[in-house]
């Protein structure tokens, strides 16, 4: 067993049906999906075949789904649109646990004097609705509620906090990147305007995502040039990845009910033998509601970024949170947020279980993980790993 | 006779590269990785330059993406470790301060023992690995009484006098397998070898500064107060007074910091002779100028002593390097107690510098150093 990759979370293996609907696309297909002859039409037969099957699994309708490269993309250019046009700025509400690409652009518009509020989530990694609900002002332009937590995998209110927004005509944002493919996902019970799908989390291909605008709620284009997307985003489709998603999407539309209760079952055996195997190691968010494949511990006295090597020489891949560009290791924004000290939020590891996991491979993942906290408690002990 | 007398370098468990993203170190992990022996890369993200986008800095962004590159054209794992506040505890904020007590500081050999040796040694056990390779030009030679430091084959790139702080212990822990190598050979290696950086040039003097040393130190002294409680009293700005070794005035000059002994350019002082920067007074804000001849030093005065062997009984006979690119003296070495010493050189030297290192050699041999203190 050289290797085990437990960090679905930041991307997964793709799925053996989006690698069939891709190849031909790598391979004998081609096409401009906007072409007028034949090549075109089949490249916009895929694009469209895909566009049903992502609508499918969200309950949508295909006409609301707008393809993007990114998860990110999908979310910069909500803030966009909502902040574009409004003229004069106004306030914007978050919850302190969104992902970067909703936290940045947040700060980049504080810059241009929009007030932002960030409510911060409870010890147990969920952002309480109330708290939510009464953070919104008559002139809040955008909520913004990710549905489960990158980090931890707490899922958030996000039909309470809708149900408030409904109520004030504000429209809210759902980032539900880590959710979908993982759990039951029907952007109708989630009450939000705008949703965001990324393939790769879910046994797709990277490179392609989807924005989900709510019938009858406007979306302007982020990017602009050709009138593709039916002129909500400008650029010619990436038809491979795009299939690969739509199929990757029809694969997780079957497998759905199988799937939380395969991913459930890795965890479970990994969260039960885990104190005997790493003593004082702790579960964060067990008792809230979460991922069935996520778990984010603990392992107080012993320098996640150390051990995440330690792991990785050993052929373990884990993280220790969002992963960050640079390569080195920061505290978890989220796990700050939750009231966590930085020693503490430095001694964290996450540990994310995708559909290619198997027991051998978690039963193998804790001896390894045993016998490196460990080794690392002995050569950095507790007071050294904390003076640091 | 020491129990450590292998013949060969012990190279069982896992080693881990110090990768700057410089060829000399991308070679050394190259070579390694080539002998089978079981590697992985480590850089320092040391110190952020905030857009300065220039290779060259062995702590900068970029020559992490590089050195992330050649990991990856050699086939190694690479792992960057955050170190930049331990970096400004132990080689910027020193570094600063020496400049506003009148000293000229030599951050690069702060950096080598103190980051790339202490703390990098240590956080590379935490990683489970029993040593760390670094691209150094210098040689570890088995001896008498455990590893010594010896300078490298390749004298005009020899990176001993840096090094001279090192412990036996850390000896025994490291590596340097360009030791025994010519320059022109470890570019040709990384030529065959197709790595990203084969044509990259030498890493700049002082990785960390990007525009002129000066007016880094007033820039860092006015952008963190706090950090510099001493440098309170420092009127930044003022000018100095420039006088003769008698103290008569003879002008007002730049802020004394701007000085370093040994200095001739740029005094602004007419004379019939050159004249040349003497001393640096901070708390008096004077600079002491005089002739050629007055640079002239029978000697210097030492702290922090450090001997890599066991410390001599008595006083020690070797060459000392007083610079990094100096010839070397012979010298007598007497140690004074507490860290201190007192060498006489066998010929007066110029430019004893306050704040630079006095390295001190047998034959190719590193006894060890210390910090100069002042001239006798």
């Amino acid at each position: 067993m050289a290797f085990v990759y437990l960090d679905n979370n930041a991307t997964t293996p793709l799925h053996p049906r989006a690698r069939e609907a891709m190849l031909p696309w790598l391979g004998e297909r081609h096409g401009n999906p906007s072409s007028i002859h034949r090549f075109g039409q089949a490249a916009r037969n895929a694009v469209e075949e895909a566009r049903e099957q992502v609508a499918l699994l969200l309950g949508a309708r295909a006409a609301e789904v707008v393809f993007t490269a990114s998860g990110t993309e999908a979310n910069n250019a909500v803030l966009a649109h909502v902040t574009g046009g409004a003229g004069r700025p106004g306030h914007l509400l978050l919850s302190a646990v969104e992902h970067p690409s909703i936290r940045e652009m947040a700060l980049r518009l504080a810059r241009l004097g929009w007030e932002v509020t960030r409510v911060s989530p409870g010890a147990d990694g969920v952002v309480p609705a109330d708290a939510m609900r009464a953070a919104l002002r008559t002139d809040t332009r955008l909520v913004a509620l990710m549905l489960a937590n990158n980090e931890l995998g707490t899922l958030q209110p996000v039909p309470e906090v809708a149900q408030a927004c409904r109520a004030r005509g504000i429209p809210l944002l759902c980032d539900a990147v880590q959710a979908v493919g993982k759990i039951p996902v029907d952007v109708d019970e989630l009450g939000a305007d705008y949703v965001t799908v990324g393939a790769h989390k879910f046994h797709g291909p990277l490179g392609a995502a989807a924005l989900w605008v709510r019938a009858g709620v406007e979306i302007s284009p982020y990017l602009v040039g050709g009138g593709q997307e039916r002129r909500r985003r400008a650029g010619t489709e990436n038809v491979a990845a795009l299939a690969g998603f739509g199929a990757a999407a029809a694969a997780a539309m079957d497998e759905l009910a199988h799937r939380t209760a395969y991913l459930a079952a890795l965890r479970d055996r990994f969260e039960a033998a885990l104190p005997q195997r790493a003593p004082g190691a702790l579960v964060h968010c067990a008792g809230a509601p979460r991922l069935p494949n996520t778990s984010h511990i603990a392992l107080p006295g012993v320098e996640g970024e150390s051990l995440l090597i330690r792991l990785d020489v050993e052929g373990i891949a884990v993280s220790t949170g969002s992963a960050c560009s640079s390569g080195t290791v920061e505290p978890s924004k989220t796990l700050l947020a939750m009231g966590l000290s930085r020693d503490e939020a430095l001694s964290s590891l996450r540990v994310s279980f995708g559909m290619m996991n198997r027991a051998e491979e978690v039963d193998h993942a804790l001896d390894v993980l045993a016998r490196e906290v460990a080794e690392l408690r002995r050569v950095a002990p507790v007071a050294e790993a904390a003076a640091r | 006779m020491s129990a450590w007398t292998p013949t060969e370098p012990d190279l069982s468990g896992l080693t881990a590269v110090a990768m700057s993203g410089g060829l000399d170190s991308s070679v050394a992990a190259w070579l390694l990785a080539r002998q089978g022996v079981p590697v992985i890369g480590l850089s320092m993200l040391l110190w952020d330059h905030s857009g300065v986008e220039a290779h060259g800095r062995c702590c900068g962004a970029l020559d992490l993406g590089d050195a992330r590159r050649v990991a990856g054209q050699v086939g190694i794992a690479h792992y960057t470790l955050r170190m930049d506040e331990e970096f400004r505890a132990k080689v910027v904020d020193p570094f600063v301060e020496d400049y506003l007590a009148g000293r000229t500081p030599s951050p690069c050999v702060r950096c080598n023992t103190w980051v790339k040796f202490d703390l990098l040694l240590e956080r590379a056990r935490r990683l489970g690995a029993s040593r760390v390779a670094t691209g150094h030009y210098a040689r570890i030679l088995p001896g008498a009484d455990g590893p010594e430091l010896h300078t490298a084959l390749d004298t005009a790139k020899d990176q001993s006098y840096y090094l001279f702080e090192l412990t036996r212990e850390q000896l025994a822990a490291s590596l340097f397998p360009l030791g025994a190598m010519e320059k022109p050979q470890v570019r040709e290696i990384a030529r065959t070898a197709g790595l990203v950086v084969a044509e990259k040039g030498e890493s700049m003097e002082i990785c960390f500064v990007s525009g002129g040393v000066r007016e880094f130190v007033e820039a860092q002294v006015a952008g963190h107060p706090e950090r510099y409680a001493a440098a309170g009293r420092v009127a930044l700005a003022a000018p100095a007074r420039l006088t003769d070794a008698a103290g008569n005035r003879l002008g007002e000059g730049e802020p004394f910091y701007r000085y370093t002994v040994g200095q001739r350019r740029g005094l602004g002082l007419a004379a019939k002779s050159p004249l040349f920067v003497l001393a640096i007074e901070p708390g008096e804000n004077r600079v002491v100028v005089g002739e050629a001849q007055d640079l002239l030093a029978p000697g210097l005065h030492g702290e922090r002593l450090h001997w890599i062997g066991p410390p001599p009984a008595g006083p020690v006979e070797a060459t000392v390097k007083i610079r990094s690119r100096h010839p070397g003296v012979a010298a007598r070495i007497h140690a004074l107690g507490a860290g201190r010493a007192r060498i006489d050189f066998a010929e007066p030297q110029r430019g004893v510098t306050p704040g630079q290192a006095a390295v001190f050699y047998q034959g190719t041999r590193v006894l060890g150093g210390c910090w100069i203190q002042d001239r006798t």
